[in-house]
């Protein structure tokens, strides 16, 4: 088990336009040991280019990586001792189960009664153990990507890389394998660094985040930081779904108030006057009759009755906004109503940089 | 409803039979589709969904069963004269023509006058919000505008109904959301029947207000969004819809001392039986669906309990949802998003009382699994 630095990563391809940014730019991460890191963006953000050079199996243009105190960058990927589970399970369609866990531990040559034995470790941990006779197409998707799972584990890797390996599972075993992928890292304590382009993911699966955006963090954090305080406007609107609303605001007296007077606590700093952009998860607005104080009015647009909550989609002065309400409300289409806030003071943003603006002065 | 009565619906197809070799895709399909309703098929892939729409819009000829739209009996009708417009999950614009060609294709094949075609254009591309596109080629729109403009060269003409067969599968989550809601603008502002095929629970839920449920080529259940959550006929559907998916925990009926009894879990947690359960033989196999958001990590102190211990944790901003292992099955639930818990010790996690709303919970028979109620 290991932790992993990555040091000022730097990527580019040959190959690559000129003028293009590079893949991963001067990107430094500490991975503790024992610790589930999420590397989440959009495709092209270079999550997948900084696990490959993790593994070894791209070699960086700059930068270093570590596990532990060892510099790892001349290592062949195969004396790294890491373990990759890709999004497709790469499994032997000849082989049983029992054999395709077996395989890693057969090619170092270990004795067949550790083998059994770890095997049989493995697939207890995995429930497999009454699969272990069947071939990969006898096996469902999940069970199949336990089995790929079962066979990164059986090396007892220094560390786990994981790239977006529950891609090609319907949604249902997707929350399944996500929860037994959770479980399993921290009865093993073997650290996890697990890419994905899917924000429910990353919060649902990591200790910490980080927001990846053209090869270079936009955010570091733990899923609720990254939730609640969004770095940047990228983090915000990649964070979440439905989308947190992104509301234009001016700091009014020590408040913030938008178009069509919805009032918003302040943080200090900004004076009397500056715009600001504030950001408000639809769960921190609330349905409420028109016309009240620092309420802004407009009218139902959407309704979606999800089952366990209702999202409703309501027209402003201050554009569309998005409030997640529980399925008790009742509001119909083209109602009068008022939205107010709730909960702690949203994060601000800047326009012009589009950061978080700090609670003491620092616009 | 009484613009139900006065109309006949726009689609009804009856006893849909449809083999493709030896599968049969679809296996006896009624749906009756309201007119101005807009009306989800949902289902997993393979489902036959796709196929009931194109036998609907007659790419597809039914191996038995007849499609009636509005009064008109359509089994052997063309497709173009069921006056049916489609809208696809790949957008199939002409690469050459601009947004304002494109649109108007179908009215140029129509011979419609310069000034008609127009106007009909002015008229879609408000609705949609695309004025500014309209001089733009596909390839310089992103995905999300070229699928309204695919969407506009459906709404341009003014058909007996729209088709869509997932529309906005290849769209990113944040586009998806927002198309949505535009969906369902477009719909009222229009007062058309859509017909919206989609494997995504979450937007038939969202978008419909009625929603078929197939599954191996026949209907599960068909009804409003919030009747298929919170009374699905059978075990499968209680699992399709509704995200995280409903708990299933496998029981047995106990008699007991009178009614209305309890239920007894594999794994030796017990329940009493929510007061509508119906009277069954003492030992009587039951399965018993919970959704997550009908469990509590602060129990009341008269509330029904299970017990178990944490086992994984998942913090998701808005909630967090709570796997506790109870027995052999791991029981998911809902908490809020600052939920605290008892500190992990040991290889186990701390262990918890979960809280249930037993009267929201459902029963399924075992067997056949469908519903049971009162």
């Amino acid at each position: 088990m290991a932790a992993i630095t990555i040091d000022r990563l730097h990527k580019r391809f040959t190959g690559q336009k000129q003028g293009a940014p590079p893949a991963v730019e001067e990107l430094s991460l500490s991975i503790a040991d024992g610790e589930l890191f999420v590397l989440l963006g959009p495709s092209g953000c270079g999550k997948t280019t900084t696990l490959r050079c993790v593994a070894g199996i791209e070699r960086q243009t700059g930068g270093d990586i570590r596990l532990d105190d060892e510099t790892v960058n001349d290592l062949p990927p195969a004396e790294r001792d890491v373990a990759m589970v890709f999004q497709f399970y790469a499994l032997y369609p000849h082989l049983t189960c029992r054999d395709n866990i077996a395989f890693p531990l057969r090619a170092a040559k270990v004795t067949s009664a550790e083998i059994a034995r770890r095997v049989q470790d493995v697939a207890r941990m995995l429930r497999l153990s009454h699969l272990l006779d069947r071939r990969p197409h006898q096996l469902s998707g999940g069970e199949q990507q336990r089995v790929a799972l079962g066979r990164a584990m059986v090396r007892r890797p220094r560390a786990f890389l994981m790239d977006e390996p529950l891609t090609n599972l319907d949604a249902e075993q997707r929350e399944d394998m996500r929860a037994e992928i959770k479980h399993l890292q921290a009865q093993i304590g073997t650290s996890m660094l697990y890419v994905t382009h899917d924000q429910v993911e990353a919060m649902a699966l990591g200790h910490r985040i980080a927001i990846l955006n053209q090869g270079r963090l936009e955010q570091l954090g733990t899923p609720v930081e990254v939730y609640n305080r969004p770095a940047t406007l990228f983090a915000a609107r990649f964070i979440g779904s439905p989308p947190i609303n992104l509301l234009d605001v001016t700091v009014t007296d020590g408040g913030l108030v938008s178009e069509g007077g919805l009032r918003l606590p302040a943080p200090d700093g900004p004076s009397n006057g500056d715009p600001l952009i504030a950001g408000l998860r639809p769960e921190t607005l609330t349905l409420t009759a028109a016309g009240e104080d620092h309420t802004v009015d407009g009218r139902v647009l959407a309704r979606e009755a999800l089952g366990d909550e209702t999202i409703y989609v309501v027209d402003t002065p201050a554009g569309p906004l998005r409030s997640r309400m529980p399925p008790t409300a009742r509001h119909d289409v083209g109602d009068p109503v008022g939205l107010r806030h709730v909960g702690p003071p949203p994060p601000v943003y800047d326009p012009r940089t589009e950061r978080v603006v700090e609670g003491k002065g620092a616009v | 409803m009484t613009a139900d009565e006065e109309k006949p619906p726009a689609i009804r197809v009856t006893g849909l039979r449809k083999n493709f070799g030896d599968v049969a895709a679809l296996d006896g399909v009624d749906l009756t589709v309201p007119d101005g309703s807009f009306f989800a098929l949902l289902g997993p892939s393979g489902a036959g969904k796709t196929t009931t729409l194109r036998v609907m819009a007659g790419l597809e000829r039914p191996d038995a069963g007849t499609v009636r739209l509005g009064h008109l009996d359509a089994t052997a009708a063309t497709p173009a004269a069921r006056d049916l417009a489609m809208v696809f999950q790949s957008y199939a614009l002409y690469p050459k023509q601009t947004a304002r060609q494109n649109i108007a294709s179908p009215l140029r094949a129509r011979r419609l006058r310069p000034e008609q075609i127009a106007e009909a254009v002015a008229r879609v591309s408000d609705l949609l919000h695309i004025e500014r596109l309209l001089d733009r080629r596909p390839a310089q729109m992103s995905g999300g505008e070229q699928q309204r403009v695919a969407l506009g060269r459906a709404l341009v003409r003014e058909p007996r109904a729209f088709l869509m067969d997932e529309p906005l599968t290849n769209l990113d989550l944040k586009l998806r959301v927002e198309m949505r809601t535009e969906l369902t603008r477009i719909h009222r502002a229009l007062g058309r029947t859509f017909l919206y095929v989609t494997n995504d629970h979450v937007e038939a839920m969202s978008m419909a207000d009625r929603v078929a449920v197939l599954r191996d080529g026949r209907i599960e259940q068909v009804g409003t969004p919030m009747e298929i959550y919170e009374r699905p006929a059978t075990r499968w559907v209680a699992g399709f819809v509704g995200s995280p998916q409903i708990n299933v925990l496998p029981c047995r009926f106990d008699a007991g001392t009178g009614r209305p009894g309890r239920l007894a879990g594999d794994g030796g947690w017990t329940l009493p039986a929510p007061s509508w359960c119906p009277e069954m033989p003492d030992g009587s196999p039951v399965l018993i669906g919970i959704r997550a958001e009908d469990l509590t990590l602060t129990p009341t102190a008269d509330q029904p309990c299970l017990e178990g211990e944490v086992y994984v944790v998942e913090p998701l901003g808005d909630r967090t949802l709570v796997d506790v292992r109870v027995g052999e099955a791991v029981v998911r639930v809902k908490a809020g998003p600052t939920v605290t818990l008892p500190a992990v010790s040991g290889p186990a996690g701390p262990r918890l009382r979960i809280g249930v709303h037993l009267e929201r919970a459902h029963l399924f028979d075992a067997t056949t699994e469908r519903a049971l109620r009162a």
